[in-house]
């Protein structure tokens, strides 16, 4: 019998791996980091399968149901063309989930594009894209993403494509403080010394070190895109109608209806601050968890 | 500090290129026609002018470089074009918008300011308290709510409840302050809620940081009062790096107005670069994203200098 006990106490070691330490500390230290966590992945589970969960299309019209409070056959009421509001909230956060990933994705690999070339090459190079960045960052994000959205016109790949790389190149000072940071580490003198290029330094010793800020700029990229592509939406400068994005449903002609359905101003924004407000309160957690410089920080 | 002041606005002048620059390639050379889409959109009067005279009206007959210095050219005699629409001169309407998105702006500042370093003090003080987790969970809270939702909602609420509205036809402040005050609070409020989340996270942090530095122990060993030790003695270091975040919160600001002016239809500069989006009047365009970079370059100019006069150590040096 105490042959067979044996194998199960070498097993436990391995079943830690690094991604399961991060879920037990996340769920004991940061116990509302992992309430903001759920609901974060309910947003994704329920844009990833918007089409299984609506009730109704983005775009059912029923004339004989229009601006109907919130009742149970319509959880958020319907609008001024009697489509439910609640589906219509769904494939909301279907549009959210596409566009916040994705470019939060592209965001987060432009800023370490940037950040880890000209903190680890320095010298002129460092100073004139500094230079650069210093101008770009003295635009308004909205502001730039106007004007390009007036060149390009509205539409959800444009919005992707500018949102990120206008957060990239924001986001690159973060990476490059980091890596300066790493850069003076022992192991990184000691790649050089004994010869390694550049880019298999950069990519086999600094990369893996700096994953914790990078991890963070994507988590907290996910919320300000969110929150960005929705003002535009707003602005109607976003995807154009009849795509259901929340900052969409705010504006155009559902302004009008909401002094006599006030429900049609209530649901799509609270879906909007949940989400931002769950990004941001899991950013912060996982920031604690990972990097604890920058503790406290903004 | 005159010399300080004066290698700072030299210091501008390249970054003010850069940011010309900037403007000039997003606008003319990210891929997307222009002038198609003018004449898709049926606007300008597209029966009016030909493509030709769209052409030659935006300047776009001419090689790239050649367009870019007669641009910074006549940018440097005070001319940034006119509009398409009403031919009237662009610098000329930006500084009859900029006053509104200027006060706007101000206002909106002082609101999140009046809110933040309060809260964010007490938080500090009380670190660890239910208050310091209700004050930061009420930041964080902010952060995540859209600017335009709460406008949306005190644009619809209110009326619907107590038949009250905001006043949309604009006053200007030299016609009838009081009216315009009135009419300005309820925008700045909005912006200025939304914005001092950011603010009071950052005076809590700082204010941590100095309460635990060596003269703040002896301002309490000398059994001064708490009032005294937290005004006279933490608040005013404190101050210092909150002071930059106004500077980098300019751009948020201005980002807020155009949105904040939208729903409240006041005419500022936001208002005036969304009006000439939707009529495609690219001088109009290109002209007000000029003046918010440089509007933002200058405020930063301002708060950098500032901090000399905050802080005696920054003056000497």
């Amino acid at each position: 019998m105490s042959s067979n006990a044996e194998p199960v106490s070498t097993d436990l070691p391995k079943a830690s791996g690094p991604v399961r330490v991060f879920f037990s500390r996340l769920l004991r230290e940061k116990p509302v980091g992992a309430a903001a966590a759920l609901v974060f992945l309910l947003f994704v589970f329920c844009g990833v399968f918007a089409d299984l969960l609506a009730p109704y299309g983005f775009n059912e019209i029923s004339m004989l149901e229009r601006l109907k409070a919130p009742t149970f056959k319509h959880l958020f009421g319907t609008d001024n063309l009697g489509r439910d509001m609640f589906s219509r909230c769904l494939y909301g956060a279907q549009l959210s989930v596409i566009i916040g990933l994705s470019a939060a994705a592209l965001a987060t690999i432009i800023s370490v594009v940037i950040g880890t070339l000209t903190g680890y090459l320095g010298g002129r190079f460092d100073m004139v894209v500094q230079r650069i960045v210093d101008a770009y960052m003295s635009f308004p994000e909205l502001v730039i993403l106007i004007a390009v959205v007036s060149v390009v016109g509205p539409g959800m790949l444009q919005i992707i494509g500018v949102l990120s790389l206008v957060l990239g190149i924001g986001g690159s000072r973060i990476i490059r403080s980091a890596v300066i940071s790493a850069r003076e580490n022992m192991y990184v003198h000691a790649a050089q010394s004994i010869g390694s290029s550049t880019s298999r330094v950069l990519w086999r010793h600094l990369l893996p070190n700096i994953m914790p800020p990078i991890i963070v700029l994507f988590t907290t990229r996910v919320g300000a895109v969110i929150l960005i592509e929705s003002g535009l939406s707003f602005l109607g400068l976003g995807v154009p109608p009849p795509a259901p994005t929340w900052g969409g449903l705010l504006s155009g002609s559902g302004r009008t209806y909401m002094f006599q359905g006030p429900w049609l101003a209530l649901a799509p924004g609270l879906c909007l601050t949940a989400v931002v407000y769950a990004t941001n309160v899991f950013g912060d957690a996982l920031r604690d968890l990972l990097d604890p410089r920058m503790r406290g920080s903004k | 500090m005159g010399a300080y002041v004066l290698r700072r606005l030299l210091a501008l002048i390249p970054t003010l290129l850069i940011a010309s620059l900037i403007v000039f390639v997003t606008i003319r050379m990210i891929p997307g026609d222009v002038i198609d889409l003018m004449l898709s959109q049926n606007d300008i009067g597209a029966d009016k002018r030909s493509r030709e005279q769209l052409v030659h009206a935006l300047g776009l007959d001419r090689s790239m470089p050649e367009q870019y210095l007669r641009w910074v050219g006549s940018i440097l005699q005070g001319d940034l074009g006119s509009s398409l629409w009403h031919s009237t001169p662009v610098l000329q309407e930006v500084l009859d918008r900029l006053p509104v998105t200027f006060e706007l702006g101000a206002m909106a500042l002082a609101i999140g300011l009046l809110i933040a370093l309060p809260i964010g003090v007490y938080s500090a003080m009380r670190q660890d308290t239910p208050g310091d987790l209700a004050a930061r969970s009420f930041a964080i809270l902010l952060l995540a709510v859209p600017s335009f939702w709460m406008g949306t909602m005190v644009m619809v609420f209110p009326s619907i409840w107590w038949g009250w509205s905001p006043e949309v036809n604009y006053v200007k402040f030299s016609d009838d302050p009081w009216q315009n005050l009135k009419q300005m609070i309820v925008p700045a409020l909005v912006l200025g809620t939304s914005l001092s989340a950011v603010t009071m996270r950052m005076t809590r942090t700082m204010m941590l940081e100095v309460l635990r530095q060596d003269y703040i122990r002896t301002a309490w060993a000398k059994g001064l009062r708490e009032g005294v030790v937290v005004m006279r003695h933490a608040v005013r270091n404190a101050l210092i790096p909150v002071v930059t975040l106004i500077g980098l919160q300019a751009p948020l600001l201005i980002g807020g107005a155009v949105i904040i002016e939208q729903i409240f239809v006041l005419p500022g500069m936001g208002l005036m670069m969304l009006e000439a989006v939707n009529q495609r009047d690219y001088p109009v365009i290109t002209g007000v994203f000029l003046v918010v970079g440089i509007a933002v370059m200058l405020i930063n100019l301002v708060v950098d200098l500032s901090y000399g006069l905050l802080d005696p150590r920054v003056r000497h040096q």
